[in-house]
């Protein structure tokens, strides 16, 4: 249970998915314009990144482990993914119409994040059992959201702010994000 | 060699089973929805820039579709558009015309004076809520450019204290519109091509003092309309788009030359 719980903070805080490990940027600097769209992101991202670790996991260990494919890993993991947030969606918007609108555009846009890909390829070589990958996946998504919403709390007030012209828009978005990704090296010092 | 066969194959099996797994998931959750929905979104831009108030083209179809928008809920689209989505949803297209955002103040910083050095934060809401008049003229532009973060189209910029749309590339989406604390942008139809450039409802002698560029409400140009369609409202010219020809016999004849041949 401890270890358990272990990887959950190591995957939300000390090894943030973005903060410190660069996967997902384009989403983390594109969709964190309004706090709102960054929420239903980070909860699609949780949804599906759990998901999908689990069903990674899986095909790992029984189909990929016993035929010795494991270098084909990266193709599988892709193909399950995408197909899987067309399932889930499909399935969302039959059974609960309201989560689907609540997701909307963002749960379609993760098939390209490539931070649903890493945790499965990060899983596998870490070697998790099943429960281990999941609570790894829940983690790196916790972690994704908390980045993402900080963020576009930030945004929000730089949108207020007199920045010098020459780092209007992009640049002060991302001197923002190396000063998190800093910040966040301090959650290093707890594993 | 047997490497590759095993390795084709697995990941051939993998991807039929998929979309065999797919193909039942996609009947078994299949959702009813209108054919007509389908055929409106193609007709929309399909660019998703939201400007129709609704997350998405795909949105707006649907509520196109369920009646809850009109056929030229999109503002972007042209006619054409509008054409086809009202032949697929069986109603008549009506006046849907390109409408273009223009702002009623003229008072560059030449016109008009600061009246103090405001230092707060950088944007025309701020400065409003800080109650705090930053021009001589109340009226006008602040020109701390809130119109500008709003428009997605680039198309609206600050040119020397006072914003000005760039009509080739305005799509009359609106956004400015809501930006504005000061209700200067209105949208207007782009094929008459005439422009009252001033908000300021104060009197004539009042408006001279403030700003170069006012609206004197000398009424000559409701003189020179042949089709009535100015008329001097609380001291500033209005035009009454449906009844104006664009002939452009009143920006000929205004004294102040806020009446402008756009």
């Amino acid at each position: 249970m401890t270890s358990l719980i272990m990887i959950i903070v190591t995957t939300a805080l000390v090894n943030n998915v973005v903060l410190s490990q660069f996967l997902g940027i384009c989403s983390f600097l594109g969709v964190s314009r309004q706090m709102k769209a960054s929420a239903s992101l980070g909860g699609a991202v949780i949804f599906v990144i759990t998901i999908a670790s689990a069903v990674a996991s899986l095909l790992y260990d029984f189909v990929l482990v016993p035929l010795d494919l494991t270098y084909l890993k990266t193709i599988v993991f892709i193909l399950v993914i995408a197909a899987l947030v067309q399932m889930v969606e499909m399935f969302l918007k039959k059974n609960s119409p309201a989560i689907y609108k609540a997701l909307g555009i963002y749960l379609p846009l993760i098939t390209t994040n490539c931070a649903v890909l890493g945790v499965a390829l990060t899983n596998v070589q870490d070697g998790y059992n099943l429960v281990e990958c999941v609570f790894s996946g829940f983690g790196t998504a916790v972690g994704y959201t908390v980045a993402i919403v900080l963020l576009a709390g930030i945004r929000g007030r730089i949108d207020e702010d007199a920045v010098p012209a020459p780092f209007r828009g992009a640049p002060i978005v991302l001197l923002c994000a190396t000063l998190m990704a800093i910040a966040f090296m301090g959650f290093s010092g707890l594993s | 060699m047997s490497g590759i066969v095993i390795a084709t194959l697995v990941v051939g099996i993998i991807g039929l089973v998929i979309g065999i797994a797919l193909v039942a998931t996609g009947k078994k959750f299949y959702v009813e929805t209108d054919p007509r929905e389908e055929a409106v979104r193609e007709c929309l831009p399909g660019n998703n820039c939201g400007a129709c108030g609704f997350a998405g083209c795909d949105a707006v179809a649907a509520a196109i579709v369920k009646g809850e928008a009109f056929v030229n809920a999109c503002p972007v689209g042209n006619m054409e558009m509008v054409e086809k989505i009202s032949a697929i949803m069986g109603v008549k297209a009506g006046q849907a015309v390109k409408k273009i955002a223009v702002v009623r103040c003229a008072g560059s910083c030449e016109a008009t004076h600061e009246k103090c050095n405001y230092v707060g934060i950088n944007d025309c809401r701020a400065a409003v809520l800080s109650g705090i008049s930053v021009w001589e003229c109340d009226y006008g532009c602040l020109g701390f450019g809130s119109c500008v973060s709003a428009c997605a189209m680039d198309a609206i910029h600050v040119e020397n204290g006072v914003a000005k749309v760039d009509r080739t590339k305005c799509v009359g989406c609106g956004q400015c519109v809501k930006a504005c604390p000061k209700g200067l942008i209105e949208l207007v139809r782009a094929d008459k091509k005439v422009a009252v450039r001033c908000s300021n409802r104060d009197k004539g002698a009042a408006v001279k003092k403030v700003c170069t560029a006012g609206c004197i409400g000398c009424k000559l140009c409701t003189k020179q309309c042949e089709t009535g369609a100015i008329t001097v409202d609380g001291n500033v010219a209005h035009i009454a788009y449906d009844k104006c020809i664009g002939c452009g016999k009143c920006a000929a004849k205004c004294p102040s030359k806020i009446i402008i041949e756009l």
